[in-house]
């Protein structure tokens, strides 16, 4: 009979070339994983709450517990969020071209109102 | 003062932190999940911290380098509670285990911020944040375990809570300088922070739908007087393996 041997991601396992005792890799229908939160860290009081990474949690309480040590266990941090992965809305990616926008449109940018002169006069004015 | 008084308190805390911190970090890399091994492990990395700590102040009392002391004696030197040099276990045996020295060790440290003792007032007002965490996470876990957990889980933390509350009586043990330190307002005493310990400990275990069992309180008694279980020795011996191929190293 010709037995397959083991292919695998690990080059040395392939090399061994170790008798598959395994028809076929097993199919799973559900990935056996906990679902994914977000975290937001605030570094500093009055800050942003900024997006630092993901954890993996049975629920919420087990996030916040997670999150404090996966992104707070260095540096400081004066706050933390977390929020389940599922409860963030977002375009599609076939959407992001609304993001492009045109630039004849200078009026829109800060750039565009030059008042640096006018403010300098006003403060002398004021003095 | 009673110096000698307040070295055995050190003593008995610092070699409680440096063996929980040793055992709890033999998780590293085998926790249940990738984010529990990292809270896990970085929650005995700061029991380090809180051991060297702890060998600092005892260096400036005259006693050698927190190195030396660490990594040079014998069981027969050390002062641990036995409760902390029971092997890992399974997961529900390090989690309980956990929950009960970490528990008396928020209860400790709080009392331990009105010292007399100004160094050790000092660490543990430092160290309370840190030690709330670990506590926060024991507690947490007890919960997810307990009430909310299912058939299998409640079975397995009522099964560890058996095994593990007796020993942790351990910690409670007198030493024979009790009433020196409870005289110069050093520490209120073990007997005190033992009542403390089973109200706290009885109220979650209770309010996670679990029950604690009648106990002999004196039956792992030993470690404070440095009789200790055939498990301190081995955990020594590989925990100074390194240092000792070259005690003089500079790291």
């Amino acid at each position: 009979m010709n037995q397959k041997t083991i292919h695998s991601l690990d080059p040395r396992i392939t090399r061994a070339q170790i008798l598959s005792d395994v028809d076929e890799v097993p199919q799973y229908e559900v990935l056996e994983q906990f679902i994914t939160f977000e975290v937001f860290q605030q570094q500093k009081s009055g800050g942003h709450h900024i997006h630092v990474g993901s954890v993996h949690a049975p629920n919420i309480e087990m996030a916040l517990l997670f999150a404090k040590e996966q992104y707070g266990r260095r540096g400081k941090s004066t706050g933390m969020w977390v929020v389940p992965t599922n409860a963030v809305v977002t375009f599609s990616d076939d959407d992001l071209d609304m993001f492009e926008t045109t630039p004849e449109k200078k009026y829109r940018e800060v750039g565009a109102y030059m008042v640096r002169k006018r403010v300098e006069q006003y403060k002398k004015e004021q003095k | 003062m009673n110096t000698e008084a307040v070295k055995n308190l050190l003593y008995r805390m610092a070699d409680d932190a440096l063996i929980i911190a040793h055992r709890n970090s033999e998780w590293t890399g085998l926790g249940p999940i990738l984010e529990e091994d990292i809270a896990f492990s970085s929650i005995a990395q700061d029991k380090l911290g809180h051991a060297l700590a702890l060998y600092t102040i005892l260096n400036e009392l005259g006693e050698a380098e927190p190195d030396i002391i660490a990594f040079t004696r014998n069981e027969k030197d050390f002062c641990c509670s036995q409760l902390v040099e029971y092997p890992i276990g399974e997961y529900d045996f390090s989690l309980v285990r956990h929950f009960m020295f970490d528990t008396a060790e928020k209860l400790r440290y709080e009392l331990l911020q009105q010292s007399t003792f100004e160094p050790i007032a000092k660490l543990a007002k430092k160290v309370s944040g840190e030690i709330k965490y670990h506590t926060f996470h024991a507690d947490t876990w007890i919960f997810q375990l307990g009430s909310k957990g299912n058939e299998e889980s409640k079975a397995r933390m009522q099964s560890a809570i058996n095994e593990v509350y007796p020993i942790a009586f351990s910690i409670f043990e007198p030493s024979s300088f009790e009433d020196s330190l409870i005289a110069d307002a050093t520490f209120v005493g073990e007997v005190e922070l033992q009542k403390r310990w089973v109200e706290r400990i009885t109220s979650i275990v209770e309010g996670a739908g679990l029950k604690l069992p009648t106990i002999d309180v004196t039956s792992h008694y030993g470690g404070r007087n440095k009789f200790h279980t055939e498990h301190l020795q081995p955990l020594l011996d590989e925990m100074t393996v390194v240092f000792l191929l070259d005690p003089s190293a500079e790291w």
